[in-house]
């Protein structure tokens, strides 16, 4: 039995734990912004702490099991006992004592690593903004302080936090760069938060990670994290781009289509974002700063048909 | 006339759909012209179709349940394959409108008719034998349940010829889920078989909390009752609660589509997010309602081949009535990336890490239950060792899920797919097929082959390590679930393991069906018969019994001194059975086909509304309503069994008894 089942399970093991700690190579343990980092050592703290746990129990039950066995008459029988207080009371306090930690450690970190709450950045950094917005399947990306859009494509400056607002004009989605983090859903009628960084320059796979229908497959972008002044290269090389975004090309856009190639637009309308979060509700959107509910302009949309 | 369907329907064009549909019926024609040449049909007809004998169903439950698990694995085994071919470029042989159904009807038929039939074939099978009592508390409730679940899982693969399912993943989440986005009949065919497949379950669990609440053994106290009693009374209860969310949650979705209403709608002030809340509701205590008989089997199986009680009984329960407690206040788990304030997110984390307590407490019991015991490898200690060391792991990665800010990460990856597989395998799938293994001679009057079963238990041990520890590397590597192709060279790799792993595991279920054909062809030989009715010298009150027992189960009601009733009397030398004592005619209830008619016009009833054939659903919801109405107007429903046979069937036990005796 055990000569059968030791091998492979030290074999399963090993490379399990080596799956853990030889991350590389991989995404979300190979991040390049700090709230990924932050995640990747909650991720790896809490497994070390609940192997004090896992493992003794593995280890026990093969040794047990081998110990026990009905040919090893040497061993002690107690075919009677069934109830000891000590070792009742271990086994409750041990994994409630790690359960406590673990508990601590959540509300720290959900609180610390809350998706709404703003990233502090170094005194002469501006935060940027982007508006995302899910559509079949492609994802628009508005900057609203530039006046630009892009699909399927987004940069950012190295070390300046991003501020997002995200939204669906379809499905329900998720907005994921697994390299910097976490991730939030995008869902049509209401707007999400997200405040993201990235620390290191590189060129992210970004992607939805909620099913959302045939496209989804391909419904991913790229994330450029680059240097202040590539970025406003990159700003600048979106608007020139002989492509606007308004009340009626965005319709166009919002159309489904599958594998979308990277598009550039150089204008988008003021309050597009607005307006598809204002449609599903009537006019009305909410304000993220005071949380009052506002009525829109619903001037740019007045020809943008529902889709149902 | 024929509402939406049209000839269209019948998907002729599609290879993989019409071969499928040749070998399901090429087996269908076998099975009839099989039961056609013995002529069966009268005595299938009279014995199992129309029986209200709660073991009987609980036979049905679980070949339907084997049916089912071939399907999905099927599916598992198509979703593995599209996955190792579809890369860089290569299509894969699944366009995502097929690769959609499939995964959906994976989770769909694994769920709602594999582990959810299996777990309602043993409850029925081993209850009532283990609480003392002959049947269950409403035995026509009993067949019309077992029947809405048959019907169901009929209604899903209905779909596979006509028409489509649904291609919005196991749950239907909407918006995706409504008619603008999804206005195929795929999702109504979804909607409708859980909707029927729910009310048989919702019945099952009514029915089993009756028969624990009042029909115990005199003397079975609520803390001498069996451990995997006291599970199934938990399911029973989570049922009771959880599942009356579910029926709301396809109602409003169902009102949605068919109506136009607005309660999940992208517009008119619906909210797709209350679904979630809605459909989590039921869906987490679902998870527990697997899990809980998987360990109530676990335990008496630990205990009987351990050769002694199970450590910690009265922790056990209460460990168990603690995890029916907490299931209830966890589903917010499932949706953290929502944007939940932190102290929402850390209320629901905490609360779901605190279930992480009892559930390890329960493996240290089983755990010290083997300690200083005299273990018996027979093949179902197997499953149980495979089951503590896997669920340890999966019980580590779920604690991992449970915290969101690690879950922001984590969320909808191939790690949750991971995670989630590795308990459902490891501890539902593991724990039902040890409980069948257990439980199978009470059930056929002969064992299981045992060589089979450690072959099918080491293909299934390797086969889901190698299938799923990929699935977690993949997590990290920020792959999600539900793609149909990818371009990623990192993954290929491992997802060529994956499906080394589901090939390993196809291969654990060829030794489960040769297990069962070998354990068939060999039952006559005499190490394979059980004359005595304790083949396993175990402790509770099933045992005390016949294998297979007789149809009213004891012909005296067993009194019930201790908790292990049963092994309280052999080592008192009482004679449970009380052989030879006052005979009184038995009263039973008589087989009825009511709950086969009511399953049959519930199956018109939906296919109708699916189609919207609405003259046909009408017929199907006027045949249930007449039904139920003939069946309320009988009152010829029970017998007695004269006191003649009650002597004539217990001397024949008490002759094979005294047989074996002296065969020792």
């Amino acid at each position: 039995m055990k000569k059968k089942i030791l091998p492979r399970l030290t074999k399963l093991m090993s490379l399990s734990s080596a799956a853990l700690l030889a991350g590389c190579s991989w995404d979300t343990l190979d991040p390049k912004g700090v709230i990924g980092a932050q995640e990747k050592s909650l991720i790896l703290t809490s497994t070390y702490a609940m192997l004090l746990v896992v493992i003794p129990v593995c280890i026990l039950t093969l040794l047990f099991a081998w110990q026990y066995r009905q040919s090893n008459t040497a061993a002690e029988y107690l075919p009677k006992w069934s109830h000891s207080n000590k070792i009742e009371v271990i086994i409750w306090a041990v994994p409630s004592l790690i359960i406590l930690f673990l508990a601590v450690l959540t509300y720290q970190t959900c609180h610390s690593l809350d998706p709404y709450k703003p990233l502090e950045a170094e005194a002469n950094v501006k935060p940027i903004h982007v508006d995302v917005v899910a559509l079949d399947w492609k994802w628009l990306f508005i900057y609203p302080d530039e006046g630009i859009a892009t699909v399927n494509q987004m940069a950012m400056p190295v070390n300046t936090p991003v501020d997002f607002r995200i939204t669906s004009d379809s499905v329900m989605n998720s907005f994921f760069i697994p390299q910097l983090g976490t991730m939030i859903y995008a869902m049509a009628g209401m707007q999400t938060q997200l405040h993201l960084i990235a620390n290191e320059a590189g060129d992210f796979q970004g992607e939805s990670s909620n099913f959302s229908g045939r496209g989804f497959s391909d419904m991913r972008f790229r994330a450029l994290a680059m240097p202040a002044d590539q970025y406003s290269a990159w700003v600048e090389k979106v608007k020139a781009s002989s492509e606007q975004l308004d009340s009626a090309s965005y319709p166009k856009l919002a159309a489904p289509s599958e594998a979308n190639p990277v598009e550039y637009f150089s204008h988008v309308d003021a309050g597009l974002f607005d307006d598809i979060v204002a449609k599903y509700n009537n006019g009305m959107v909410m304000d993220k700063s005071t949380g009052k509910m506002l009525h829109v302009q619903q001037s740019a949309m007045s020809d943008m048909n529902m889709k149902e | 006339m024929l509402g939406k369907l049209t000839l269209s329907a019948i998907p002729y064009d599609v290879p993989i759909l019409v071969g499928t549909f040749i070998g399901a019926a090429i087996a269908g024609l076998a099975v009839v012209g099989l039961i056609t040449y013995y002529g069966k049909w009268g005595y299938l007809w009279r014995e199992w179709l129309t029986s209200v004998d709660h073991k009987r169903i609980g036979v049905m439950y679980i070949v339907v349940a084997l049916v089912a698990l071939f399907r999905g694995f099927a599916d598992a085994i198509m979703m593995r394959s599209q996955l190792a071919l579809a890369y860089a470029g290569n299509p894969g042989y699944l366009p995502p409108h097929h690769y959609d159904q499939i995964f959906s009807a994976h989770g769909t038929i694994m769920i709602f008719f594999m582990a959810m039939a299996f777990m309602q074939g043993l409850m029925n099978i081993v209850v009532p034998l283990q609480i003392g009592a002959r049947d269950v508390a409403f035995p026509f409730v009993n067949t019309l349940s077992f029947w809405m679940t048959t019907i169901s899982f009929l209604l899903v693969n209905v779909s596979l010829f006509i028409g489509e399912f649904s291609q919005c993943g196991w749950l239907a989440y909407p918006p995706l889920s409504e008619q603008q986005f999804s206005p195929g009949v795929g999702v109504d065919y979804y909607i409708w078989a859980v909707q029927l497949s729910g009310v048989g379950t919702l019945l099952t669990g009514v029915n089993f909390f009756a028969t624990i609440v009042k029909m115990r053994a005199p003397g079975m106290t609520y803390m001498r009752m069996p451990v995997f009693t006291w599970t199934i009374f938990c399911t029973t209860v989570l049922i009771m609660v959880a599942f009356p969310i579910l029926t709301v949650a396809m109602g409003l979705l169902g009102l949605d589509r068919y109506l136009g209403m607005h309660f999940f709608t992208n517009d008119g002030g619906g909210n797709q997010m209350l679904y979630l809340s809605v459909i989590w509701g039921w869906g987490h205590p679902e998870v527990y309602i697997l899990v809980l008989p998987a360990f109530g089997a676990f335990s008496e199986i630990t205990q009987t081949f351990s050769r002694k009680p199970l450590f910690g009984y009265k922790t056990m329960v209460y460990a168990t009535a603690s995890i029916m407690v907490l299931s209830l206040v966890v589903w917010v788990h499932h949706f953290f990336t929502m944007g939940a304030g932190p102290n929402v997110n850390a209320f629901f984390g905490i609360m779901t890490m605190i279930i992480a307590v009892p559930t390890g407490v329960k493996i240290f019991n089983w755990l010290f239950t083997m300690y200083k015991g005299r273990i018996d490898f027979h093949a179902t200690m197997y499953w149980v060792i495979g089951f503590m060391i896997t669920f340890s792991i999966g019980g580590m990665t779920g604690v991992m899920l449970a915290i969101p800010a690690s879950d922001f990460v984590l969320h909808n990856s191939l790690f949750v797919i991971a995670h989630f597989h590795n308990v459902i395998i490891g501890g539902v799938y593991f724990g039902y097929v040890a409980a069948m293994n257990f439980w199978f001679p009470k059930a056929f009057g002969f064992k299981l082959n045992e060589a089979w079963g450690k072959r099918a238990f080491w293909f299934w041990f390797v086969g889901f390590y190698v299938a799923f520890m990929p699935l977690y590397v993949l997590g990290f590597e920020g792959m999600t679930r539900r793609m149909n192709h990818y371009d990623n060279p990192e993954w290929h790799p491992w997802l060529l393991i994956a499906e080394v792993g589901a090939v390993l595991i196809a291969c654990g279920i060829v030794c489960q069906l040769t297990q069962l054909y070998v354990s068939i062809r060999d039952r006559n030989l005499a190490e394979n018969r059980d004359l005595t009715g304790d083949p396993w010298n175990a402790r509770t009150l099933e045992w005390s019994t016949s294998s297979p027992p007789p149809f009213y189960n004891f012909a005296i009601l067993p009194e019930v001194h201790e908790l292990d009733a049963f092994a309280h009397d052999k080592e008192a030398g009482i004679d449970t059975r009380q052989a030879g004592g006052n005979y009184q005619p038995i009263h039973m209830p008589k087989n009825t086909a009511c709950g086969f008619l009511i399953g049959a016009f519930s199956f018109v009833m939906g296919f109708g509304a699916v189609w919207y054939i609405w003259w046909l659903a009408a017929v199907g919801l006027i045949g249930v309503i007449a039904t139920v109405i003939a069946r309320s107007s009988d009152n010829d429903v029970d017998y007695y069994v004269p006191v003649s046979e009650v002597v004539r069937i217990e001397q024949e036990h008490t002759h094979n008894l005294m047989a074996a005796q002296a065969a020792e």
